[in-house]
Order: C-alpha cells, then structure tokens, then sequence
C-alpha cells in the first residue's frame, strides 16, 4: 500500500483527478437518485405554486432572513408534531426555490403557521413582537409596511421559476402584476378569474390593514397565511408515520 | 510562454467581470445592486491597471527568491476580515441577549446580518488564512517559486473582492438564503474564476517542484481546493430573475434542494475549515517544533478517510425531515465511521507534539497548536455523536449545533491559525521572533476562556430548551409555551456574548502583536540555498 502510494505521491494529476472521484461518489449514490426515485416525493391533492403575491411575500422572507431564526421542517417526532401539526410531507416544498427549511429554531417553526393567527396579529406582531408577546427576542419589522412592494419584475419573476420547472401557466406569467394587486384587495372584481387560475385555496383580501397601499407587509402577511394550508396530509398516503 | 497564458486568462476573467459590472450598472436602479456593479467595475479596473503597469515595467521578478509578498497581504486579510467577523458574531450574541439592539431598522436586523458573520470568518478569515498558508507551504516543499507573477495577485484581489459583494449584499437585502452560500450569481460567477486560477497556480507551482514526492499538506490544500470547487458549482446552480435584478432562484426545490444543499454546507464545514486546516497542521506544527509528523501511513488512511467519507454525510442535517429515510440512515452512518480517519489526525497530531512537551509550556504558538488539536478531536467525537438520529432528535434546531460548529471554529480553526500566524509572521517578514510573547499569552488565555465560556453556555441553552420543547405535564400537555422556552436562554446567551468580547479582545491584542513585530527590525538574512526546507 504506501509503496503504491509513493508512487501516487509523485503525480499530482493522477492525484487530483483520484481526489475528484473519491469525493464524487457520495454525492452521486445520495443525491442524484432522489431525482429518480418515484417516491421521493408523495402524490398529493391541493399543492399549487404560489400566487405572485405569496411568492413576492417568500421573496422578502429570504431577504430578511427570516429561516436564520425559523424552521418550516416539522420532524416526525411526536414533540414536534403536538406542537406544530402534521409532520412536514416532501410534497409541500416541491415548488420552493430555495427549500427553507432551516436549521435553527430560534423562534417557532413556521410551516403550518397559516390561518394560526389573524392578519391583525401578524402586522402587529412584525411591527412590534415584543408588544404582542413579552420577552420575545424577535427584530421588529415596521419598515415593511412602510415600503411599497415592487410588482414590476413579478412576471419575470414568476419566469425565472418556470424555468426551474414551477408549472406556470403563460397566462399567469403575463397577469402576476395584476393578479397581486387583486389578491390584496377585497374589493376588487377579479377574484373569480384568481381563484380559476389559482385554486379555491386562495386568500383574497387586504391582509395589512392599510387598503389604500400594496406595501411588503401585505406581500409577506399574504405568504404566512398560506403555509401549510394547501394540502391535508391525513389524506396523503401514510410514507413514514411514527 | 507560461507567463503569457496566465496574462491572457488573468486578462480575460477580468474582462468578462467587467462586462457583468457595466451590464448590471445599465440595467438597474436598486441602490444595493448599483454599489455592487461599481465595485465589479472597479475592483476589475484596477485588476486590469496592474496587469497593465506590469507588462509595461516588465518586472523581472527573481525566480530563485519565493513569493513572499503575497502571504503578507494574505496575512492582513486574515486578520480583518478576522477582526470584522468575530465583532459580527459578537453583535448577533448580544442582538440575541438584548433583542432592542436591533433597532427595527432593515440593515441592522439580526437575520440580515447573521451571514455577515458567518460569510466572514469563513470565506474572509478562514480562507484568506488557508489561502496564505497554502501559497507559502507549496513554496517550501516544493522548493520553487511560486507560479505567476500576476494571477496571484488578481486571484488574492478576486477572491477578497467576493467576500466584499457578498457582506456588503446580506444588510441590504442580497441573498440566495443557502447557508454559506449567500452570494448572488454574479459574486458565485467570480469566485468561480478566482478558483480555477488558484487551482492552476497550485498545479504549475507543484509541478516546478524540487522534491520528487509531494508533501502530506499539499495533499490536504489540494481536496480543499478541488471539492470546493464542484461544491461550488453544484451548489449554486440558479436561475438568474433578470438582469436588473439581484436576485435567482435555485434549480432544484424541496427535498432534493435541502439534500443539496447540506451536501454542499457540511463539506464546507469538511473541506473549508476541516482539510484545508490539516494540510495547515500537518506543515506548521512539525516545521514549528522541528519535528517530523508522527505516522506517514497514518496521513495516509486519514486523508482518503476523510475525502471520501465526508461527502456522504450531509445528509445528517436532514434527520427526520421529508428525505427519505435510506439517505439519512446512511449519513448516520457514514458520520459515525468518519470518526476514525478524524481522530487519525488527532492521534497524529499529538504523537508528533510527544517529545516537544516543554515547547507547550514556554511558547504560546505551539499552545495554540495543541489546543486546537483537542478541540479537533472533541469537535468530531461530538459531530459523530450529533449525527445519530436520537441524539439529533434533541441537538437539531437547538443551540447545541451552534456550540458544536463554534468549538471547531473558535477552538480548532481559529487557534490553529493564530498558532499558525504566530509562527509564519516572523518567518516571512524575517523577523527574529514575535513583538511580544507576553502578549502572545494573554491572547492565547484570553481566547481559551472566550471559547470555554461560549461552548459551555450553548451546551447548557441547546440542551435545556430541547428539553422544555419535550416535557409534558400529567395530562400529557406541554408544560412549557414556547416563549418559555426563549426565556430560558436568556443568561446563556448573556454568557456567550461575554466569552465573544473576550475572544474579540484576544484577536485585537493578536493583530497588534503582529502589527508591531512587522514594524520591528529585520533579521540577519538567509541566502535561499541555505534555508532548511522541510519535508
Ligand atoms: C432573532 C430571531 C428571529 C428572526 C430573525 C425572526 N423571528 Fe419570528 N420569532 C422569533 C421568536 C423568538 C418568536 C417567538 C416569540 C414571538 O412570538 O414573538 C418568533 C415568532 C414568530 C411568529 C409567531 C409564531 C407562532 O407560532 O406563534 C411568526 C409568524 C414569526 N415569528 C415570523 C417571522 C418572520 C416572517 C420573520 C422574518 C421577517 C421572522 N419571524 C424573523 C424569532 C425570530
Ligand atoms: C467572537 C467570536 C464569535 C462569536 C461571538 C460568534 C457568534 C455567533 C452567533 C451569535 C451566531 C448565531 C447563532 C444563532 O443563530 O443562534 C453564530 C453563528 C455562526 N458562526 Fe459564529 N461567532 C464567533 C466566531 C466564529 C468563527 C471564528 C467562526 C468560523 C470560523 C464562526 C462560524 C459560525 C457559523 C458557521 C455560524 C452558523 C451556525 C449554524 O448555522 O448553526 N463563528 N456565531
Ligand atoms: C467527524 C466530524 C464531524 C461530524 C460527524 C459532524 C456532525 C455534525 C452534525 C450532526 C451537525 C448538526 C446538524 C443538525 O442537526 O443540523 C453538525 C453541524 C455543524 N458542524 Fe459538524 N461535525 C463534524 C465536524 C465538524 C468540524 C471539524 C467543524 C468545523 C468547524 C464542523 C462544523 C459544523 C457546522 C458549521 C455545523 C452547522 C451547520 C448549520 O446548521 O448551519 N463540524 N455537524
């Protein structure tokens, strides 16, 4: 053995390209199959993409960090399941670029934080999270409700995914700047056309209590509301039940 | 010939990182993607201005001297970058502690400046060191110079120049939220260069080498570099949005994005902060105590151990999530045999200092050595330990992982490159020894206490709170709301900001030590024939 090695030792090519296949067979055996196996990920009823508000809204949850301090990845541990619902099923982030399941529970996981708590709670908690609950350590977050949501690159936005494989529609792609702006008004006429392109499981109305301004809070409000709603994991196939 | 090749490449990264800085500069109005452009435009300007003024001065640099230039700069990088990193890291602590000092303002907020932090002590501190040390150990066991004589400066340039996009994007909202892999892709586009160019001078200066065998630490520097590179590339496969915006989405999604990137994350931790400081160990510490490495054989089985063990192990992060079970079984498992080849070194390590035990005793460098050789082998004992799926029930989410990821980096990376630096400043800026080896002492307890305080506190927050996550009362409700759980931290995370302080005040007291011996007298010179080369 350290005579074959010797040898090694006085190629440094043969020594890089060894390097290069000792340390791509781990990968190979364990990611690449996940892309094959059927059941990798379960076959669901109700998972659709997310509206171009909601996406707008995940986009800020990226930008600010959010998954420094929050999971959206229920174990299938019976403590975390009391506490936060269903264990997480592969399905629910098959359209999440990136995944944010996070690694640090700094603060509660979020995955099925929708419908938890009204708009009102989550506008006041973001703006002031010690105000609403003591002794949080959470940063607070008024600036959001200060500035407009940009909805001009909302099409490319939805583009650049559909590229990744989201199954956007053309029609979709072309109408995100309206479809956001009418996801946030309740009073606006469009709501059958949202839900024809977007499912019944769709939350239309002003979500930060300022009706006049689409701002980023509405965008971000709009994304918790919905996660984990979408699919009702009883009725999923049972993979891996504890 | 060489030489033009490497102006030809060196010339033309730069001219396509132009092209991306004007094309972004004409496309966009955000503040943030705007400073970006400029520094592209600018930061690849002065490339091409000293590529320029080279060929016209045509310095003729001397080949039988080393490159030693390079390492000093690397050596100052190391140590801003250290210094801005561990203030970052110690702002988020008392952010953690005193969450007012937030200041609800969007740049300052905890989740935006979390990556500062984490961007720059591992790309910043630890790679400029790992970068320096690397150009000065294939030097002295290959006997040569370095190759090129400009692409280690645009590599050096390049690569602190990425770090800068990316700590200067995550307060101002730039980021693709993949742990250790923040940057946008026009930053991923840039060090993608920076490290085909760092491959090739590595490869050109071994193949000058004078010694017919290439040396256990190069073997380390040479994973480092290559894994990095396809974790690199893999890792950040995205979508740009469009041109006008800072932003992409990844390729993949859900589970096979999270496998991907913990696969990436975890090498980052194997082959960033673990390998590449081997190949750092296995040259500085017999070299420093002028001993040769304990075992050859036993170099031998640690380093195919580790280059093949590690990349099946990512998946350790992922215990009872969505991944399929298969996967995280076999992570377990490989984590748990990758113990072996880890304490391979460890053993290693300690049988080379057997002997020089009174070095301990009378020079802080080799303390710094030792210690981080213990806090080595403690770190993977408790890695393998974490990665068994029950006891990753309690440690995941917790800040049990956090006191584990800083014991190896405060206690492992971080010592042994003080150690390092104590030893290789003198060395390259021939000095007859450090400013101050009292000051030298002070750092070394100073740090010792930092780390000891910081560990100890996460070990009791992690596992206290996972705990109260778990306790039910008689009628099987949770006895404990969450913000219970928050409250519960709070003395822990006070305790972990003051450890911080110390281990800032430390590096401070380093970087003046060094400061002060650069400004010092030289030593008597050595002609390069008669330097003692190790091997
Ligand atoms: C410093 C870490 C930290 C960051 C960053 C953070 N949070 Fe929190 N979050 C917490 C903590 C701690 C709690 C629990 C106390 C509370 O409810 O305020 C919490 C609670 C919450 C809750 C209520 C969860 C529940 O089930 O009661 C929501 C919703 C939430 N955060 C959303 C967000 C969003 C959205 C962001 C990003 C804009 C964010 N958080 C950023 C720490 C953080
Ligand atoms: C003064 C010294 C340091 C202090 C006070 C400090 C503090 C912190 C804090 C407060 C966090 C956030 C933890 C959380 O989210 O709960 C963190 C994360 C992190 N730090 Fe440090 N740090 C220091 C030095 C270092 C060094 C030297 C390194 C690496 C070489 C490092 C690497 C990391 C990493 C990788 C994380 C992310 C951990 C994770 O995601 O689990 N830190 N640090
Ligand atoms: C045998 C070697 C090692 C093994 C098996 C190992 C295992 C682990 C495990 C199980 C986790 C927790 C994952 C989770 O629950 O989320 C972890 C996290 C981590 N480890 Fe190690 N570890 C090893 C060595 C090291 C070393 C030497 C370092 C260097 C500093 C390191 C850096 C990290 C980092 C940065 C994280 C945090 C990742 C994150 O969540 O952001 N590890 N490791």
């Amino acid at each position: 053995m350290p005579k074959l090695h010797q040898k090694l030792e006085r190629n440094s090519i043969g020594f890089t390209l060894l390097i290069l296949c000792v340390a791509s067979i781990g990968g190979l055996i364990e990611i690449a199959p996940l892309f094959t196996i059927e059941n990798t990920i379960e076959k669901v009823e109700g998972m659709r993409p997310y509206t171009p508000l909601e996406q707008a809204g995940r986009d800020i949850y990226v930008r600010e960090g959010c998954y420094a301090c929050h999971s959206q990845m229920i174990r299938t541990l019976r403590s975390d399941i009391e506490r936060y619902g269903h264990f997480s099923l592969a399905a629910e982030s098959m359209y999440d670029h990136p995944f944010q399941w996070g690694s640090k529970r700094t603060g509660p996981d979020l995955a099925r934080i929708g419908g938890k708590y009204s708009d009102t709670w989550h506008v006041a908690h973001l703006k002031a999270p010690r105000k609403v609950v003591p002794g949080s350590i959470m940063p607070g977050y008024g600036f959001l409700a200060q500035q407009d949501l940009k909805i001009e690159h909302l099409s490319d936005r939805l583009k650049a995914l559909s590229r990744t494989g989201v199954p956007y529609s053309q029609k979709q792609i072309q109408d995100a700047k309206t479809d956001a702006q009418n996801q946030a008004d309740s009073e606006a006429e469009n709501e059958d056309e949202l839900i024809e392109k977007y499912g019944e499981k769709l939350n239309i109305r002003d979500f930060d209590g300022n009706p006049d301004r689409l701002t980023e809070m509405d965008a971000l409000v709009a994304y918790l509301q919905m996660l984990g709603t979408l699919v009702d994991p009883k009725k999923t196939l049972k993979r891996k039940d504890c | 010939m060489n030489e033009v090749v490497e102006e030809f490449f060196s010339l033309l990264g730069l001219i396509i990182m132009l092209v991306i800085g004007v094309l972004i500069l004409s496309s966009t109005n955000e503040m943030a993607y705007v400073i970006h452009g400029w520094l592209l435009v600018l930061g690849t300007c002065w490339g091409g201005l000293f590529i320029m003024t080279h060929l016209i001065e045509k310095k003729q640099s001397d080949k039988s001297e080393y490159n030693d230039e390079i390492i000093k700069w690397g050596i100052w990088a190391t140590f801003l970058w250290g210094i801005v990193g561990f203030f970052f890291g110690d702002l988020l602590a008392w952010q953690l502690a005193y969450p007012s000092l937030n200041g609800d303002m969007s740049w300052l907020n905890f989740g935006r400046i979390r990556p500062v932090h984490t961007t720059a002590v591992m790309f910043g501190f630890a790679g400029n060191a790992l970068m320096a040390t690397s150009f000065y150990v294939v030097q002295r066991t290959s006997r040569a110079r370095l190759a090129g004589d400009i692409s280690p400066w645009i590599i050096f340039g390049g690569y602190n120049l990425f770090v800068l996009l990316a700590v200067s994007g995550y307060p101002l909202g730039i980021t693709q939220s993949r742990e250790y892999a923040e940057p946008e892709w026009y930053a991923d586009i840039l060090l993608l260069f920076v490290w085909v160019g760092y491959f090739t001078i590595y490869m050109r200066t071994l193949a000058r080498r004078q010694e017919p065998h290439i040396y256990v630490a190069n073997w380390y520097y040479l994973a480092f570099i290559i894994v990095i590179a396809m974790l690199h590339i893999v890792n950040n496969l995205a979508v740009p949005v469009s041109l006008s915006l800072p932003t992409s989405y990844s390729l993949f999604s859900g589970v096979q994005d999270a496998m991907t990137q913990w696969w990436y994350g975890h090498n980052g931790a194997g082959f960033l902060l673990t390998a590449g400081f081997l190949g750092m160990l296995y040259y500085f510490l017999p070299k420093s105590i002028e001993r040769p490495i304990y075992s050859y054989r036993m170099s031998i089985v640690s380093f195919w151990g580790i280059t093949f063990l590690y990349m099946w192990v990512g998946s350790h992060h992922l215990h009872y999530t969505a991944l399929p079970d298969w996967v995280q079984f076999l992570g377990m498992t490989m984590s748990i045999i990758l113990l072996v080849p880890s304490w391979g070194s460890v053993f290693n390590g300690i049988l080379t200092l057997n002997g020089a035990w009174d070095k301990v005793r009378t020079d802080p460098a080799i303390r710094f050595m030792l210690v981080a050789i213990l806090f080595y082998g403690l770190t993977t004992f408790e890695g393998s330990f974490m990665a068994i799926r029950s006891v990753n029930s309690l440690s995941h989410y917790t800040d049990w992982t956090v006191g584990h990821v800083h014991a190896g980096a405060l206690g492992w990376v971080a010592f042994l490159t003080f150690g390092t630096m104590y030893k290789l400043v003198p060395w390259v800026w021939k000095r007859e020894g450090m400013y101050s080896l009292q000051l030298e002492a002070w750092h070394f307890w100073l740090a010792l206490l930092g780390t000891l305080i910081y560990v100890g506190a996460m070990w009791n927050s992690g596992i206290t709170q996972s705990l109260m996550w778990q306790t039910y009362d008689a009628n099987g409700n949770f006895l404990y709301s969450f913000i219970d759980t928050v409250d519960a931290m709070h003395p822990f995370f006070v305790a972990r900001a003051i450890g911080g302080l110390l281990y800032l005040l430390g590096a401070a007291i380093g970087a003046y030590n060094i400061f002060m011996t650069v400004r010092g007298p030289l030593q008597t010179e050595i002609p390069l024939s008669q330097r003692p080369i190790f091997n």
